[in-house]
């Protein structure tokens, strides 16, 4: 913490300094035998509540580093998630202004968290979901130089916070891993962190956990309209398991009865898959990164839906 | 036999349905069943004889990229599925006018 010499030990000069450094614990209550260990990384311990702060502060270091980003220029992100709200708390602490591109229908709570840290929202045609929000994010850049947009699903930078954070925090608090299990999303934690803890534990599992989205999500897409970004290296990958909305909750409950943790959707789809692989094990460590913790969920249907499944399948939860 | 999932974008290609049955003991055998009964998927799921970039292809929950790829093993009564691959990272979106 804080290299600021004026500081007592244990104070920070700002929430930048409390990025990263997450804790690590044991979730003994959850492994389903005692030779196999389970860890979570509690990534929802960042300040703005999610792992996006390590790869929002990275990505505006080293745009900083290289010069690309300087005092006058304002940030732009196709963004309404996670990334949007820590990078709103680093622009702010930074002095950038930041404007986030959202599809027209997103989720009124998300709304609202940009909003109150600052950004400002441009809205793009909801009926053409993330990539509408992308196009016209490109758009924008292309027509005021004064736009930085530091794009986390082709930003090198995304990754290497995980190497150089998420995974070497870990590989400096375990003997040995077995297998790493992380939600899906840009690829940044997959491939940074995998890739830091197969040089400490060579024959480590890295597992990603997928989201199964609803059909009404996936009818706004063709299969033109896929995009692998650019940062993820399928190949890479040892597993890519599959979790339903529903799978994916149940496990969010088992980690809250067991483990009294609270954490967000692609949490317990990171538990359960991990379950799924703690039952090919006869022992060892799997490590689960927590990307967030459940607070920004707590006004959604699911939590006491009959039927979970309809309750989710008109959003992408992660 | 093993049913497999079609995603909405698929539909149109196989008369609307969500689900279909289909023989073979690999994906690449499920495949070609598939794909003799409704030949317009064939460009739609492959490319040079692999699966088209953006397809996925899960079986028993995994994808079979990281399994055995087109060999990758179906047994009696599994579910496939097959997906768009998406972007990644939540928007928090809704679809329009929900």
């Amino acid at each position: 913490m804080g290299s600021d010499p004026r500081l007592a030990p244990g104070v920070a000069s700002s929430l930048l300094d409390l990025v990263g450094l997450t804790p690590l614990i044991e979730l003994p209550r959850l492994s389903p035998k005692p030779s196999v260990r389970l860890y979570a990384k509690l990534e929802g311990q960042n300040p703005s509540g999610s792992i996006k702060d390590r790869v929002a502060k990275a990505m505006l270091d080293a745009a900083e580093a290289s010069g690309e980003l300087e005092p006058g220029r304002r940030l732009l992100e196709p963004t309404s998630g996670n990334t949007g709200i820590a990078l709103a708390l680093v622009a702010r602490l930074r002095g950038y202004p930041l404007t986030c591109v959202v599809p027209s229908n997103v989720t009124a709570e998300r709304r609202r968290l940009l909003q109150l840290y600052g950004a400002e929202i441009v809205d793009s045609p909801g009926e053409e979901g993330s990539n509408g929000a992308v196009r016209l994010a490109l758009e924008l850049a292309e027509q005021d130089s004064t736009f930085f947009m530091p794009f986390q699903y082709a930003n090198e930078a995304n990754p290497r916070a995980h190497y150089e954070g998420t995974g070497a925090e870990i590989a400096a608090a375990l003997d040995h891993v077995d297998a790493l299990v992380a939600g899906l999303g840009t690829g940044g934690t997959l491939m940074g962190a995998g890739d830091r803890l197969r040089e400490a534990f060579p024959d480590v599992v890295v597992a990603a956990a997928e989201p199964l989205p609803g059909d009404e999500v996936m009818g706004l897409r063709s299969l033109e309209d896929g995009y692998v970004p650019p940062i993820l290296d399928v190949a890479k990958l040892d597993r890519k398991l599959l979790v339903t909305n529903a799978e994916a909750v149940a496990s969010l409950r088992l980690l809250l009865e067991r483990e009294a943790v609270l954490g967000g959707v692609s949490s317990g789809a990171v538990i359960h898959a991990a379950l799924r692989l703690a039952d090919e094990l006869d022992e060892g460590v799997i490590v689960c990164v927590l990307a967030d913790g459940g607070w920004k969920y707590l006004s959604a249907d699911f939590w006491d839906a009959a039927d979970v499944a309809r309750a989710m399948e008109r959003s992408v939860w992660w | 036999m093993a049913t497999i999932r079609i995603p909405p974008t698929l539909r149109a290609e196989v008369g609307g349905a969500r689900e279909l049955d289909a023989r073979g003991c690999t994906v690449a055998d499920v495949i070609d069943d598939l794909v003799a009964r409704f030949p317009a998927l064939e460009t739609q799921l492959l490319s040079g004889g692999q699966l088209a970039d953006f397809v996925n292809v899960y079986v028993r929950g995994e994808d079979v990229r990281t399994r055995d790829g087109l060999d990758t093993e179906v047994r009696e009564g599994d579910q496939l599925i097959l997906l768009p691959a998406m972007a990644g990272g939540s928007f928090g979106v809704r679809p329009h006018g929900v």
